[in-house]
């Protein structure tokens, strides 16, 4: 990849974290309220959040078998799709964990860092300890890999 | 909820769709955010890294635009500093031990009719619920 195409992967990169950004505040993900109260399934429901996963899968699952039949991705070296694997202990466990903190703090990873960028120190202290969250589990369990072993990119997770 | 809201929630979730299509086309990966923050962290990883760099930098400026053109879709972050650390924490180890988050498993794996990512989203937003009726319906801490 040439100096220009490299530049234009990581402008264009940008460009798909803003749209997405764009989706979570258009759809009121990035208010924590919003998603607490779909959580919410005693109190006042709220089921936005259903609605967002019917709107963003409408999109993305027919389309994405259309971008899967070309050959090759426009600014990457090839698709990188998750290989297929068993339902197992790691993934339950990891999901359970995952929806114990967000049901504690109404923030997944994109929302948290978009409510980050727009300050407050709450969301900024929520993205911090991600990241240390995800940096723990990284020492913990993952041994590291030549970036060739894996393509620089990590092909082992579902995403 | 009214109409417009409902259109609206659902356009917003098509937009993320539409990201998430845009990003598989582009760079010919899943856009499961745990997995790009995961790369933005990871040192030594080659060009990809840079893509993840500049993916969260995208969220992140939407973020302060949103701020100051839309601060009503931010909402109130009513967790405690010790409440946002707890969930902070758990979120970043939870979807690295279960390789995905909501827009990973949820939109993405779920799109790729992935039944590792269905039986993912389902025990995240069970133990999600849970967690919500635990705190608001039993522990009193009801936000």
């Amino acid at each position: 990849m040439s100096a220009l195409e490299a530049r234009r992967s990581v402008a264009l990169s940008l460009a798909c974290g803003a749209v997405f950004g764009l989706g979570l505040v258009v759809s009121g993900m990035s208010n924590p309220a919003k998603v607490l109260a779909f959580l919410d399934v005693a109190g006042a429901w709220d089921p936005s959040l259903a609605l967002v996963m019917a709107g963003a899968i409408g999109v993305h699952a027919p389309l994405l078998r259309v971008v899967l039949r070309r050959g090759a991705p426009l600014a990457g070296p090839a698709f990188v799709v998750p290989a297929l694997r068993a339902i197992d202990g790691r993934l339950l466990a990891g999901a359970a964990v995952f929806g114990v903190g967000w049901g504690l703090g109404g923030y997944c990873p994109g929302p948290g860092i978009v409510s980050a960028g727009a300050g407050g120190a709450t969301p900024v202290l929520f993205v911090v300890a991600m990241g240390v969250g995800v940096l723990v589990h990284r020492h913990l369990f993952e041994r590291p890999r030549a970036p060739e072993a894996t393509g620089g990119i990590a092909a082992e997770g579902d995403g | 909820m009214t109409l417009t809201g409902a259109i609206t929630t659902a356009v917003g979730g098509a937009i993320i769709g539409l990201s998430a299509t845009m990003f598989l086309a582009i760079h010919g990966r899943t856009a499961g955010i745990s997995g790009i923050l995961t790369g933005a962290l990871t040192p030594a990883r080659g060009p990809s890294r840079a893509v993840d760099v500049a993916f969260v930098l995208g969220l992140t400026l939407v973020g302060l635009v949103a701020r100051f053109a839309a601060p009503q879709a931010l909402g109130d972050a009513s967790p405690s500093a010790l409440v946002a650390i707890a969930a902070g924490l758990l979120v970043g180890f939870g979807t690295r031990l279960g390789s995905g988050c909501t827009s990973g498993h949820g939109v993405c794996g779920i799109s790729r009719f992935s039944l590792r990512s269905v039986a993912a989203t389902v025990t995240f937003m069970a133990t999600g619920g849970v967690t919500v009726y635990l705190v608001r319906h039993m522990l009193g801490g009801g936000r």
